[in-house]
């Protein structure tokens, strides 16, 4: 009974890990967007985009308002640019993501400054810029339901960087 | 909400002055709805033309109504027919059951044609105020249902009536999340009727905006896959759009200039968004606008196209500020806390419309010089106002809370006669 709820709780956290941070995206796991990750599934092949999610990273979170990286995004940013070195053949967009409050329109520009501080890490780091396009969706293409609740609000003030 | 109350007091405590005329005059704050008697329009002893009258009577009814300013009378209590309004009407019978303005038309055919002749009559000075003959093809009754709804609000208060106009605005539909949203371009009367869809929603389309002759929406289309955003210019005389053509940068937040010659727009970049302005000719951009590393976007044109007020962050914190035509500068108007979006300026150049956010969300005025802020509607989300043509009203995008639908609303501007417009499904970022 013990071991059983062991695995139990293995088999939960895996999959939220597979669900990178939100629980109502979870594709692009390993076995290509099957959305649940069975308990005894082999890892992620390396080199694969559910590789570069689960075990890499996707998403870069700001704070309300704000478009600087902190120091987590920043964790993020180092292995999305160590990965993407090994992995040259990739091109990527990163996506600019608002929470709900303010304008649709100063959002749309607060999610290309968002994009736009992921993607200036990223050169730096060393990626060609000629590799990453941004496209900002401001707070209307929300990553989870905007329900007012202030995780929603935190999941929406998001870079996502997808491979293309 | 202090201002909101006090707009509402002054309103509530002026009493309505009668006039050697009577007119409505909402500028000075003096408001009380005048008592109008419309009589239904009558078709003589054509039954089509019997039900085209009593139809055309409610279209009228519901737009004189609608705009706050006026209060019908009671029809059980008509004391005459529209044809007796028409030729002799008993003014001192409509005085007793306190009609202040009465109203009386006639439907006759004309060839192919039905001719609609009304007139409009001041009760106290027994004299006719207006009176028009219109002539129309019968399936084109509801403009001239607003036609004749616009004349009456002109001759009563002075202002072109906005009765027979249209409203653009974003239709969206399902599950508020990443490729599950559906939005649509959508256009109406202003009264919700004649409702279609422009766009098929493929693709996700925001901030549509009128030209000046209301014959285009330029808007913001995210093209395939939600992944290739652009402008585009959509004809309704057409029935299709067209894109800007692609540039560098995401282009958004698109407005005719007066004239409709070019666009004023936002182009965000390498982390930067600056104001442009696209020649719509020849596609050509030039820049208006550096502020480095701000956002500079939400820009509008006064109606002479001198100068641009938009929307600014860098101060810190997003505010209102205006440029010459020309671009440059800036000088910064808002000064209250909090954050300021959207400037939209009214046709009639006194005041300019805009969002504010702080806390909550509030539709606001101010003059051009950023004095006389005034807070006319509240809410847990409101943005995106937009003038109605005679810069009476405005529109813009309201959700009461957290779990509810975004729909539109509409308000006077002296915070008066808020009302809830009809759509069919979700709706945000009204046009007008």
């Amino acid at each position: 009974m013990r071991l059983y709820m062991t695995t139990l709780l293995a088999a939960s956290a895996l999959a939220l890990a597979a669900c990178g941070s939100t629980t109502d995206e979870c594709v692009d796991t390993c076995g290509q967007g099957s959305g649940i990750v069975p308990v005894d599934s082999t890892p992620c092949a390396t080199g694969t985009v559910a590789d570069f999610v689960e075990n890499v990273g996707d998403r870069v979170f700001f704070d309300f308002d704000r478009s600087d990286v902190r120091p987590d995004g920043m964790a993020t940013l180092q292995r999305q640019a160590a990965w993407l070195g090994q992995h040259s053949h990739f091109a990527v967009t990163i996506n600019g993501h608002c929470d709900k409050r303010g304008s649709v329109e100063y959002n749309l520009a607060l999610g290309e400054r968002r994009g736009n501080a992921a993607m200036q890490q990223l050169v730096a780091l060393g990626v060609n810029p000629a590799r990453i396009k941004i496209v900002s969706y401001g707070k209307n293409q929300p990553v989870v339901e905007q329900d007012g609740s202030a995780w929603a609000f935190q999941q929406n003030r998001v870079a996502i960087t997808v491979l293309d | 909400m202090k201002k909101i109350l006090a707009a509402l007091l002054m309103l509530m405590c002026f009493a309505y002055h009668a006039k050697a005329e009577l007119r409505i005059d909402v500028t000075e704050g003096t408001f009380k709805p005048v008592p109008i008697a419309i009589t239904p329009f009558d078709g003589g002893g054509d039954p089509q033309l019997a039900q085209l009258g009593q139809d055309i009577t409610k279209v009228i009814m519901n737009d004189l109504q609608s705009c706050g300013l006026f209060k019908i009378v009671d029809p059980n209590a008509h004391i005459q027919s529209a044809r007796d309004v028409m030729s002799n009407p008993r003014f001192p019978d409509w005085k007793l059951i306190n009609a202040e303005a009465l109203v009386g038309g006639l439907l006759k055919r004309s060839g192919s044609q039905v001719q609609v002749d009304f007139r409009l009559f001041d009760v106290f000075t027994e004299s006719q105020l207006t009176g028009l003959s219109l002539g129309t093809d019968a399936s084109n009754w509801r403009r001239v249902a607003h036609q004749v709804a616009d004349a009456i609000y002109e001759r009563m208060t002075g202002d072109k009536g906005y009765f027979d106009t249209k409203i653009v605005y974003i239709a969206e539909s399902g599950r508020e999340l990443k490729g599950h949203r559906k939005y649509r371009l959508a256009i109406m009367d202003q009264d919700g009727e004649n409702h279609a869809y422009l766009s098929a929603g493929n693709s996700m389309v925001l901030t549509p905006r009128f030209s000046p002759d209301r014959t285009k929406i330029a808007y913001l289309d995210f093209g395939k896959n939600n992944k290739a955003p652009n402008l585009h210019i959509f004809d309704l005389a057409k029935g299709h759009s067209e894109s800007l053509g692609a540039i560098k940068g995401l282009k958004m937040t698109p407005r005719f200039s007066p004239d409709g010659s070019h666009l004023v727009l936002s182009v965000a970049e390498g982390g930067v968004t600056s104001l442009y302005r696209m020649d719509l000719g020849s596609k050509k951009l030039t820049r208006l606008t550096t502020s480095s590393g701000a956002i500079d976007v939400s820009p509008c044109y006064d109606p002479e196209g001198k100068q641009i007020v938009y929307s600014s962050d860098r101060g810190g914190k997003p505010q209102l500020y205006i440029s010459d035509a020309g671009g440059g500068g800036g000088t910064r108007i808002s000064f209250g806390k909090g954050w300021y979006h959207n400037p939209v300026w009214s046709p009639r150049g006194d005041l300019i419309a805009f969002t504010k956010q702080d806390g909550g969300f509030y539709i606001g005025v101010m003059r051009p010089d950023g004095s006389g802020e005034r807070l006319i509607a509240s809410g847990y989300l409101l943005e995106g106002p937009s003038w109605s043509p005679n810069g009476r009203e405005i529109i813009y995008t309201c959700q009461d809370t957290a779990q509810s639908k975004a729909g539109l609303e509409s308000v006077d501007i002296v915070g008066f006669n808020k009302r809830k417009l009809k759509t069919p499904g979700e709706a945000t970022y009204p046009t007008w």
